[in-house]
């Protein structure tokens, strides 16, 4: 089977190659994936990341831009090596979502 | 675990298509090429990517191509090429 992001050669159009100036939660998340994979205490590691990404199946590997697909690949990672649960994730998340809305 | 091929040697890509995480992108399944050269050898990422530990070490190939034998409807100068790093468990003798 060819994967989702496997598309060398495929008649898809042109590249757009416009550069956009990283937002902070982008850097943020780029800097997670180096501290989970710095291989003195190894948490992940980036084939784990593809890996996750390449399994995101079609739509939602369209629908998410470039560092979306690593955080929801560094979550689902996470989730099955145990160092969160579901649960847990789920009432930081809406903690985060709270802290938003007062500011 | 020692190189099985050298620079010079012709290697025809496995034609294989698992689901999961593989390093070999689809258009170079099947092509023969040339060794260009031996990279190194490391823990294969296709078994890092579930956690394990891919050993013992695949060695990495750079593997040069006509760009007419990856193309069907390459139309351009006779003597491009395109070169692809691939595992050797990837790799056949030609």
């Amino acid at each position: 089977m060819r994967g989702t992001h496997d598309i060398g050669g495929l008649t898809l159009g042109s590249i757009d190659r416009t550069e956009h100036a990283l937002a902070l939660w982008e850097k943020r998340i780029h800097a997670l994936m180096l501290l989970l994979s710095d291989p003195a205490k190894e948490v992940m590691n980036v084939h784990e990341l593809r890996c996750g990404i390449e399994a995101l199946g079609e739509k939602e590997y369209d629908r998410l831009s470039y560092y979306e697909r690593w955080i929801t690949s560094i979550a689902n990672n996470l989730l099955r090596k145990g160092v969160f649960t579901a649960d847990e994730l789920g009432r930081k998340l809406a903690e985060v979502e709270e802290r938003e809305k007062q500011l | 675990m020692t190189a099985a091929f050298s620079p010079g040697d012709r290697v025809t890509v496995r034609r294989a298509y698992p689901p999961g995480h593989v390093r070999t992108p689809y258009y170079i399944r099947g092509k023969t090429g040339v060794v260009e050269r031996v990279l190194d050898a490391f823990p294969n990422p296709e078994e890092r990517a579930y956690g394990r530990d891919g050993l013992p070490c695949q060695p990495l190939y750079r593997v040069r191509f006509p760009q007419g034998a990856v193309w069907p409807d390459y139309s351009g100068p006779d003597a491009d090429t395109v070169d692809v790093e691939l595992y050797q468990h990837w790799l056949e003798p030609a």
